[in-house]
């Protein structure tokens, strides 16, 4: 196991470094500056240029990357340049809007997925599992910011049972704030539970087909007997996948639903720093999701190795 | 009594005493207002984002001189102002009693701490510019004070009255970006980023206090989201509604009132008059009689707007309609186009920025543009992307944009202004304006620089962008017109 670990740090690492260049370079290249844009359209040029000074924009490009990535190990993100509060400040309270909707949503996707996914493996070819396969088809198709589009006229505007977005802060209360949340959720996890429920689906039914499970079939076990003891847990390594990728992708993704929603969640953050130019929190914003995706696969890979003995052994 | 009786009756009980509860009867005295775009700090004299006033101006903050809701210059913190015969010393007479919010007093030596910070080397004031004839201010006793011009500007009393010379404290200055400080009606409380501003009501104003006891600013950039916000009732204005194609609906509700007055935003097709070939004054006419300015405003931005022919406010009193001097008349525009030498057109660029004026009307311009035989390249930019290529790089045809600062004609005095018209004379005018206090020599040249701009032809007048929002019927008080971009609530009310 220790060695296998070792081996997945490493490329972790690796990983999280070559990010770091390229995000770097590629807003470095990426027009338009942002002291002007700030100042706006009657501002002098020394103006702008003594903001650019204060700013520290006029640095080379090497130091200031130097500085970017020696401040980010010690958790030091420096100060956005349009709202001017400490950029480590501004993701703490994006983050604690983005993490609890992506865990909501992916408890939900899972909650939904799990059981119907075994559901409609276990009566393949019934009525039941024709139309779960048609729902979840829909549920791919269905863009997720129209379908949410669709859950505020029905619960906001018709019924005003939740509001149409917006997120009170955690001080209003945990319930004020899982309400809040409940809608986008809901957005988020019903494409996701679609897909997860497909790949449980078909990966359950590939290891029913497998020897083991006749085997076990052989030794008298029943079908459900079989299903649960044996075939579940070999069909679990693709669903885990699917869902390491997916909680990456809520994290980082879920722009258009936190627009949709008004929520002050980290892929609004991005949306409306890349619009503003406040490169640094661009870079810091994104360096944080990219390290987010490379810890889920991380935390994917070490479950694989949980759920399968032999991988642990065979990369050991 | 049967239980179903015993259920009704105490169901009547409970909506009687609900009903005659005080609650029912008070008028609301809190407010949410949507907006699209938050502002990047709360600080309005370090920044340009119109957004900032939204929030504080007038709120928060406030200056010697203010703007009334229909663009005239009134007293501020200054209760009264005398100006010298040169025009170049100001004596301004401040309230007493006024606080910050802080609790400390606000003297003179604020005053002068706030106009001597505006042009200071390291100053990031946006409209530096504006400030640059003030010379020194000096406190003369804590509620006097002397402003000094190296020459007589008769805009000074208007530019004071901009956010970006509210009088702030020297104490709280360095936090004004996250926890503004001011004088206003209101006291700055919280501010979700990313979410929303809260203010309440400042309980020792100097002056008469807000109706309002909480505001809540909700910045909601998605416009369907914004629909959804004003259905839903989680804000009870939204100002500018950035949909205009909405607005019918909100119109046809009983429960909500449209708003359409006036903004200080000029839209115009600005021309890149150093590149050739529309550095030719007859190709600049020709394109602005191929632009039908009705079918832009009914195609982008839904009938709201009104036409322009010049670079001036038509609210304004010394607003001159020219729009007769570009009417739209194609057979004119090709006609001039053969005598400029370009009888089969040519090619040039339009680059578009964001807003739905530039990106709709954009498209509408191109065809019109079309119709004379000129073909013009479209490409969509970001603001930042705008502000490098076009206004910074001058890499452009044309553009669309709305200028937004109040009274802002100065701007085509400065030849290495964007558009680059370089022509003296104008320049004089504009000079002989500065050094001019009095009202009928102002009126006088203003109408004269209005109409020296539509002579040479040196951009495209589209249309004066219109204050469309929506707010509860219930709402009074609110500003019909922008004649800056703020949101002032001082004087909001619930009607009962």
């Amino acid at each position: 196991m220790l060695p296998y670990m070792i081996k997945r740090l490493v490329s972790l690492t690796i990983s999280l470094m070559a990010a770091s260049l390229v995000i770097f370079f590629v807003i470095e290249v990426v027009p338009g500056d942002p002291a002007s844009f700030m100042l706006g359209l009657n501002a002098s040029p020394e103006t702008v240029a003594a903001l650019r000074d204060s700013l520290g924009l006029n640095a080379p490009a090497p130091m200031r990357y130097w500085q970017w990535i020696t401040g980010l190990v010690q958790g030091e993100f420096g100060i956005s340049y349009t709202y001017k509060v400490p950029v480590s400040e501004l993701i703490a309270d994006r983050f604690w809007v983005s993490m609890p909707l992506s865990v909501y949503a992916l408890m939900l996707s899972t909650a939904i997925a799990f059981p119907v996914g075994v559901i409609a493996a276990a009566r393949r070819n019934s009525p039941t599992d024709v139309s779960i396969m048609g729902v979840t088809q829909l549920g791919v198709a269905v863009p997720n910011f129209w379908f949410a589009m669709l859950l505020v006229l029905l619960f906001s505007i018709t019924l005003r049972w939740f509001s149409a977005g917006g997120f009170p802060g955690w001080e209003a209360g945990f319930f004020a704030c899982m309400k809040a949340l409940t809608l986008p959720a809901i957005a988020l996890a019903l494409p996701q539970a679609s897909i997860l429920a497909r790949v449980m689906r078909s990966s359950l039914l590939d290891t029913l087909g497998e020897d083991f499970v006749r085997t076990a079939r052989a030794k008298g076990l029943t079908r459900r007997q079989a299903l649960w003891r044996h075939a579940l847990r070999n069909a679990l390594i693709p669903v885990l996948t699917i869902i390491g990728l997916q909680f990456s992708f809520l994290l980082a993704g879920a722009i258009i639903i936190e627009n949709v929603f008004f929520l002050p969640g980290l892929g609004r953050l991005v949306f409306q720093s890349i619009t503003q130019r406040d490169l640094i929190v661009v870079k810091s914003v994104i360096f944080l999701l990219v390290f987010a995706v490379i810890l889920v696969t991380f935390i994917v890979d070490v479950t694989y190795a949980i759920v399968d003995p032999r991988l642990r052994r065979a990369r050991a | 009594m049967t239980s179903a009786f015993k259920a009704l009756a105490f169901a009547g009980a409970l909506a009687v005493s609900t009903a005659l509860s005080p609650a029912a009867f008070a008028a609301k005295t809190d407010i949410t207002v949507g907006a699209q775009l938050e502002p990047p700090n709360l600080d309005p004299t370090s920044g340009a984002a119109g957004a900032i006033d939204t929030v504080t101006y007038s709120n928060i903050f406030e200056g010697l001189t203010r703007f009334g809701p229909d663009g005239s210059i009134n007293p501020g913190l200054a209760e009264s102002w005398s100006i010298s015969d040169d025009g170049k010393v100001y004596t301004f007479n401040l309230r007493k009693g006024v606080k910050f919010h802080d609790g400390t007093d606000m003297t003179a030596d604020d005053v002068k701490f706030s106009l001597e910070r505006i042009g200071a080397e390291e100053s990031t004031n946006a409209q530096k510019a504006l400030y640059a004839d003030i010379e020194s201010v000096e406190v003369v006793d804590p509620h006097t004070v002397k402003v000094m011009l190296s020459k007589p500007n008769g805009s000074m009393l208007f530019n004071l009255a901009w956010g970006d010379a509210v009088i702030v404290a020297p104490e709280t200055i360095a936090n004004n970006a996250t926890n503004p400080v001011g004088t206003g009606a209101f006291v700055f409380k919280d501010w979700v980023q990313g979410d929303r501003v809260e203010l309440e009501r400042n309980a020792d104003y100097w002056g008469e206090p807000a109706k309002l006891e909480k505001v809540t600013f909700k910045f909601i950039s998605d416009p369907n989201a914004a629909f959804a916000a004003v259905m839903a009732g989680d804000v009870d204005a939204f100002m500018p509604f950035p949909a205009p194609e909405n607005l019918p609906q909100f119109a046809a509700d009983p429960r909500f009132r449209v708003i359409a007055g006036s903004t200080e935003g000029e839209t115009i097709l600005s021309t890149n008059n150093k590149m050739p070939p529309l550095d030719n004054p007859k190709v600049r006419e020709a394109i602005a009689h191929a632009i039908d300015r009705q079918a832009i405003i009914d195609g982008a931005m839904f009938g709201y707007g009104t036409p322009i022919g010049t670079h001036f406010a038509p609210h304004h009193p010394s607003y001159l309609d020219l729009t007769a001097q570009s009417n739209y008349d194609p057979e004119k525009a090709k006609a001039l186009l053969a005598e400029a030498g370009h009888p089969d057109g040519f090619k040039t660029t339009l680059k578009l920025p964001p807003p739905s004026y530039a990106r709709r009307g954009g498209e509408i311009i191109a065809s019109q543009l079309r119709d004379i035989g000129i073909e013009t390249e479209i490409s969509n930019l970001e603001w930042a992307q705008w502000l490098e290529q076009v206004f910074k790089g001058k890499d452009y045809g044309l553009t669309i944009v709305s200028h937004t600062e109040p009274f802002d004609i100065g701007i085509y005095a400065r030849p290495d202004y964007y558009f680059q018209y370089d022509n003296p004379e104008f320049q004089k005018i504009i000079e002989d304006l500065n050094n001019t206090a009095d009202p009928e020599e102002r009126d006088r040249l203003v109408k004269q620089a209005q109409k020296k701009i539509a002579d040479d032809y040196v951009n495209g007048y589209l249309f004066q962008l219109a204050n469309t929002g929506v707010v509860n019927a219930k709402l009074q008080g609110v500003w019909e017109n922008a004649p800056t971009q703020a949101a002032d609530m001082t004087a909001v009310y619930w009607e009962d």
